[in-house]
Formats: structure tokens, sequence, C-alpha cells
């Protein structure tokens, strides 16, 4: 089963990218624009994989995966953490907050491809 | 397999130049004295966004720059350092530098590398914390948001609610649960529980009033995600004037919150990081990652996904531009076949008569909803003048306010960049020479600081824009003199409108000293050419001592002509129907001659040259005796000519086609256009054919 993509990110070209990006590998991408976006996409249908920015009007990355650990069918989705951060700081926040991992940006497509395979094949 | 990353680069640059827009706005409008931390906040978003966009894309440039912007905003935001007018002036002109890599990339050019590691070099300064701490405006830096907050694109008023909802089940027993998402919900504004279910309760209300810039259905997305469905019921709260400020509230509010207990996943205290720790994971990866989902196959099949995730896409304008073109091809078409249907028995045919009719509706509505879609709020236009006032008053040393009204207004997106060197001229020419110094206002009883202000209002079929100034006034002595002095023939007997139409003279100035900033005066000129050539009209009106109104009135569209066809021999021409003063048949009497010749008529006393159509085109079989045909009065630029013409047709709209594409450039016309029965028809350049006129008669007299 192909599995789907959540791809949450405030910028537009960011969006592209990776939901291009996925797509040419066969994954499917569903794009948000922010976190309190990507609940409302996330009550609709469940993902396979969410990825998700730090920094986002509205609600942010960490902010995005609190609440949806707070969710049963979100328990155990991987999500990783798309962000410029790569601060211990940052890191443990993610980790607390119930991340899966990151992912620093810049990052190279084939860098994003990897990542995702290692996490959902 | 490689991917091209060009291919994102133009949705980066048009994003970048959003980010970059909605920078400089927020950095002009900051109030220094007590900055709105969620302005900072939304300066360094767009900084960020930037950042990380940028980087992506392998602009190491703009990354490296707003880098900096983005440490020195961060300090900002954390009250270690004060945002001076120094610090927003790099900003700004980081924001300049910016632009300028931008276009560079744009254009795919190498960008100039100084301008940019010469910003860099004073942000880092600024940032190495010269100057000190914020210890002053540290106060207003926690302060809450302003109520009065300026709008900017993502923050709305803050609004004061009470939020009652049901948990699922699942939640309403997991208390750490309803904490996470309390705490949550506190990062969106602030929260405080008005009443809780019993901590035993499997079920059971909450009440929580919150103060959030959040919209309803927003909120409610954020909600529903954990409650029971219809249980969630969001209300204003009456007291929402008594509610305490929003931050006490929230300090307050966590108090409730029970201890937070480790995230599951930090027991595991394995990380797995790659090589370059470019990205790693909290725990091991399960070798075979599960189905963690409790998919519901059906359920995402018919997956109302993707609920507005973005409501607007970009499309390049050629392609809007070609829709425009078809469907202007589209409404020739329907026009066409309503000609040839109205020879045919309307009884016979009923069927297809109403199908035309319908065509006809469709066509209409389907051209209005496509020149929609080229339709642009003024904004884009007026959101760079609070900039242009700023920099500019300050090395003036004059006090200015800029106000805005009617920027919601839309005009065809082609007007909007082509209005835009114009009207900054013209707010240019308000501030030097029409807003006095602080002092001579002072000494002529006004406020220190002037007021200008940019309008814009749709009036019938065209856009108004206004800009206006408090200031100084024309001075028409002044202008009538220096007009004599350039060699214009200027009577006393001049009305004011003529006199203020003088200052549109090339190489006109009437300001004492030429300044770098408006400099001679040249421009005006250009303002009213500029405009003219988009088939508007200029304005002044003026009082000395109390200020001065310039007003531009342009059409709606470019693509689209209300047009009065004429007939002339054999051809047919489109008059725009915005130069039309009246039409009427003249008389053996009213006709004047100049050197031997018809070339005047007399109208209500004044006297019309006159452009006999057929004899200026070449037009054979044209009427040549003026009172058999008709006499068309044009005005263009404040003149008035009589074109003469054989009848008049009717009006039309007419969808305009260049046709600068396949001939040179024609003295007296400035377009062409198909007509419903397929002749092609020229549309006529009034300014022109009146200008033409007028130098004809100097020429004979």
């Amino acid at each position: 089963m192909v599995k789907t993509i959540l791809a949450v990110d405030d910028s537009p070209s960011i969006r592209q990218m990776v939901s291009f990006t996925l797509n040419s590998v066969g994954y499917e991408v569903v794009e948000a624009v922010d976190g309190v976006d990507a609940l409302r996409v996330a009550k609709a249908q469940t993902f396979g994989l969410v990825l998700t920015d730090q920094n986002m009007p509205r609600m942010d990355g960490l902010g995005l995966i609190r609440a949806l650990r707070c969710a049963p069918a979100y328990r155990d989705v991987p999500i990783l953490m798309l962000t410029t951060e790569s601060s211990e700081q940052m890191k443990s926040a993610g980790r607390a907050a119930g991340a899966t991992g990151w992912l620093v940006k810049p990052f190279d497509p084939q860098k994003l491809i990897e990542v995702v395979r290692k996490v959902i094949g | 397999m490689a991917i091209d990353m060009t291919q994102f680069y133009q949705v980066f640059f048009d994003e970048a130049d959003e980010h970059l827009a909605q920078m400089e706005s927020l950095l002009v409008a900051l109030d220094l004295t007590a900055p709105d931390m969620e302005d900072v906040n939304a300066i360094f978003r767009a900084a960020h966004s930037i950042k990380g966009s940028s980087g992506t894309f392998g602009f190491d440039d703009m990354m490296e720059i707003t880098h900096v912007m983005e440490t020195l905003l961060d300090k900002v935001r954390k009250g270690e350092l004060a945002l001076d007018t120094e610090r927003v002036d790099a900003c700004l002109r980081a924001g300049d530098v910016l632009r300028t890599l931008l276009g560079a990339h744009r254009g795919g050019q190498a960008a100039d590398p100084a301008a940019a590691a010469l910003i860099r070099d004073r942000l880092n300064a600024l940032c190495a914390g010269e100057g000190a701490p914020a210890a002053a405006s540290a106060t207003p830096l926690v302060a809450p948001p302003a109520v009065s907050a300026p709008a900017s694109p993502d923050d709305a008023e803050m609004r004061s609610l009470e939020v009652r909802f049901v948990p699922e089940p699942h939640v309403a027993g997991q208390r750490e649960l309803m904490s996470n998402m309390l705490e949550e919900l506190a990062r969106l504004g602030s929260v405080e529980v008005l009443e809780e279910p019993p901590p035993d309760a499997q079920y059971g209300q909450w009440r929580l009033a919150m103060c959030t810039r959040l919209s309803e259905a927003d909120l409610r997305g954020v909600i529903d995600f954990m409650a029971e469905p219809r249980s969630v019921v969001i209300l204003a709260r009456s007291d929402a004037a008594a509610a305490p400020p929003a931050s006490a509230t929230a300090e307050a509010a966590y108090g409730f919150f029970a201890p937070r207990p480790a995230a599951a996943e930090a027991e595991v205290e394995v990380e797995a990081v790659d090589e370059e720790a470019a990205f790693g994971f909290f725990a091991p990866l399960p070798a075979v990652a599960p189905p963690a989902v409790p998919a519901e196959p059906a359920d995402a099949a018919s997956a109302p996904a993707k609920v507005k995730a973005d409501s607007s896409i970009r499309v390049s304008v050629e392609k809007v531009d070609q829709l425009i073109n078809m469907v202007g091809e589209l409404v020739i078409t329907q026009s066409m076949l309503q000609q040839s249907a109205s020879q045919i028995n309307p009884v016979l045919f009923e069927s297809l008569m109403s199908s035309l009719v319908q065509l006809e509706r469709n066509t209409r509505d389907l051209q209005e909803s496509v020149m929609s879609i080229r339709m642009m709020p003024i904004s884009a236009v007026f959101s760079r003048f609070p900039r242009v006032v700023r920099d500019l008053s300050q090395k003036l040393g004059k006090q200015v306010e800029l106000k805005t009204r009617g920027e919601t207004t839309e005009l065809d997106r082609g007007l909007i960049e082509r209005v835009a060197d114009p009207l900054t001229h013209l707010v240019r020419n308000s501030l030097d020479h029409g807003i006095e110094s602080p002092e001579a206002r002072r000494a002529a009883g006004k406020a220190e600081s002037g007021t200008i202000t940019l309008a814009a209002a749709h009036k019938g079929g065209s856009v108004v824009i206004e800009v206006s100034d408090d200031g100084a006034g024309l001075d028409r002595a002044r202008i009538l003199a220096t007009a004599r002095e350039r060699g214009i023939v200027a009577p006393d007997s001049l009305s004011d409108a003529e006199v203020w139409a003088l200052i549109f003279d090339a190489g006109f100035s009437t300001a004492k000293e030429v300044t770098e900033v408006s400099g001679r005066g040249v421009g005006m000129d250009v303002v009213k050419k500029n405009i003219a050539a988009m088939g508007g009209r200029v304005e002044i009106e003026s009082m000395l001592g109390v200020g001065t109104r310039i007003t531009v009135r342009l059409p709606l569209t470019l693509a689209i002509l209300d047009g009065m066809s004429v007939r002339v021999g054999g051809e047919t021409y489109i008059l725009p129907l915005n130069y039309v003063v009246e039409s009427l048949q003249v008389t053996r009497d009213m006709v004047h001659s100049i050197s031997g010749a018809d070339r005047l008529i007399r109208l209500r006393g004044e006297f019309i040259s006159v452009v006999p159509l057929g004899t200026r085109f070449g037009v054979a079989q044209a009427q040549t005796d003026w009172c058999a045909g008709i006499m068309v009065v044009v005005e263009a630029d404040g003149l008035k000519a009589a074109l003469f013409v054989d009848e008049l047709g009717g009006q039309h709209q007419v969808v305009i086609k260049s046709l600068q594409a396949n001939f040179r450039r024609v003295d007296g016309v400035s377009g062409a256009t198909i007509m419903g029965d397929g002749q092609v028809a020229m549309i006529l350049d009034a300014p022109s054919l009146v200008s033409g006129a007028r130098r004809r008669l100097q020429s004979v007299a």
C-alpha cells in the first residue's frame, strides 16, 4: 500500500519541493500550511508519516507534534521535524514533544528520500 | 535520480518577494518606543522563511544575510537587544539587498557579492550588541500584544471566547493528554479552565475561557481533533472587556496543569544519528516499519482530504493572458453567431435562439470571471509608499504622516505595474514641493506634521486614485511667472485648472531650488504621458496654503474597451467612449475657414478644429460635405477636436488587439478589434488625433 505523507510547511516552495520529491519516488503527499491547518487535514485522514517544519505561524512544529500525539491514531505515526535549528535544545524539545526524528534544513532532495525510506520503507 | 531544483525556483521567487514586502511594511510600521512583539515575530518569521527556502534552493548569499538578520531579530525577541532606528534601517537595507539578489537570481545572473557582504557585516556588528541591551524597552517588549496592533496578514484581533466541548472518550480518560491539549491551546493565545469534569469521570464537559487571534473555524479545527464531534461550542465572551490581560491569564492558567509526564518515547535513550548529523531518530526504527496506522481504506479513499490546504494557486501571467485572449476570441465568435442568427426566423428556430441567448449570458459571465483573475488590489502598489515616505521625509527633515484609503480597490494587474512609477513620482512631489518644513507649517498655523493621503476607489467604469497633501498648495503667480520665463504663452486670463495644467509641460519646475528628490520637474510631463498611455487622465486641484489633490483616473482593464463605432466610407472605426463629449450635425453657418479651407466649427461660441477622418486615413467614398455627416466632439488632454464621420454605429464593448506585433505604429490608431460581423475595425487614438489637429491648425494659421 502506498503510504500517504503529510507535509507541513508555511513555505510554498519547500512544500512544492517536498511533494515533488516524494511524489517522484511513489509516495502520495498531502500538504498543510501550518500546525492548525495540519490538524484539520489530519482529522480527515490518517497519514503514514508526518513531516513538519518547526517555525510556522499560528501553530509551530512542536505544537503540532504534541497535538498529534494526543490522538490515538497518531500515537505511533512517525513524525519528522524539518528544521533549520539543529541545536541540542531543539532536539530535546523535539524528542520531548514526541518527534520520531529530525532532518536539518537546508536538505538535499536525495537526503529526504533516503530518510523517508528509512522511516516508512 | 537527480532532482532538478530549478523547477521550484519560480515559487521560491514569488514567495521570497511576498516575505520581503511583508517584512518591509512591518519594519516601517514598527513603533520603536513600544514594538509589538507580534510584529517582531512576524518579521523574524519572514526572515526565517527566506533563510530556510533560499538555503534549500542553493541561494547561499540570501541565506547568509537572512541568517544574520534572524539572529539579530531573535535577540530582539528575547529582549537582549533594543530595536533602534539604526537596526531597523539596517534591516530595511538588508531587505533591499535581498531584493536585488533575488532579482539577480531571477534573471539568472550572478549577484554582486560586495553589497551582500557589506550588509552582512553591518548586521553582524549590530547583532554583536553594540548599544545597550534593551533594558529601557524591556517592559514594552514583554507586554501583551497591543490590542491596537496594526493589521498584518496573519494577525487578526485578539478575541475573547468561551469554548465548550466534550473530549473523545480516549482523551477524557487520560488527564495527561488533556493537559497536553490545554498547553497547546495556551500557545494559541491564553487559556483559563472555567469548568472541568471531576478527575475520575470518563465523560464530561470542559469549559474554557480563551483569548486568541485564531479564527473561530481554525480554533474549531484544533479542538475538533480531540473532541467529540458536534460537542464543540464556541461563544464570544460577553465579558470580553473585563477579561484580564492575555499574558497574565496565561501565566495563571499554567498553574493548573499537572506536571508534564516524560514523553513515552524519551524512555528509550537510543539515538540513531546519521554520520553527518544532518538527521537522526530519537528511537531505533522498527526493522520493517509496521503499518502503525489503524488504516481505514474506505475512509481514506473517500477522504475529503486536503480540506482547503491551500486556497490559492500560482499561475504564470502568460497562462492567464492566453486565457483572456481566448475568451476574447470567444466573445467575438459569440457575437458573430448572434449577428447571423438575427437573419433567421426566430419562431421557426426558437430553441436555437434560446440557446444563443444562453450562450451570450455564459460568455459574458465567463469573460467577467476571467477578467477578475487579472485583478489585483491596489494595496500591491500602496504598500511601497510607507517606505518611500519614511526615507524621504527623513532626508528632507519633514514630518509626514501617510494615510491610505481603499487599498482593496482592484485593478488590472498590468495597470498595477505601470501605475506604480507615476504614483511614486506624485507622492515624492507632494513630499518635496507640497508639504512644508515643520517651521514653515508652524508659522502658517498648521500642525507640524503634514499628511499625504493616498486613496483609491471605483467610480463608474474607472478606477480613481487620489494623491493629496495638506501642504502649501500650488502658487498660481509663480507658475505663471515660470511659464513665461520658459517661453510658454500664459495669459493672466487662464483659469486655475489651465494654470495647473502648465506644470505638466516638459521641463517645468517651480521649486526655487532644484532638489535631489524630485529633480527639475521633469517627470510631471512623464507622469502625464505614462498615465495617458494607460488610457487614463490626470487632474489637479489645489488651493494656496491648504493643499493639493492630484486625481488619476484609469480604465478598469486594458483588454476591453467601451467604444463607439463610427462609419467612414466603407470602414468602421472604434472611438473610446471616455473621450467622446457629444456628437452633432452641423449647419453651414457653424463652419469656419482658415486660409480658404474649412478647418473649424463654432459650437456655442467655441472654435473647435475638425479632423475629417476620411481625409485623415485616405478612405475612398467618404462623405465630404460637413453638413451631411456627423461631427463627434472628443476631448483629450484638455483639448477638443471634432472628428468628422459619415455616420454613428453604436456602442460596443470591444476586445483590444494590438497591431504592433504585425505592423509599425500608425499615428492616430491605437489598436484594432474584430467586430461581431467579423470585420476588423481600427481603434482610434483620440489624444493623438486631437493634438495632430491642433498642430495642423497652428501650421496654417
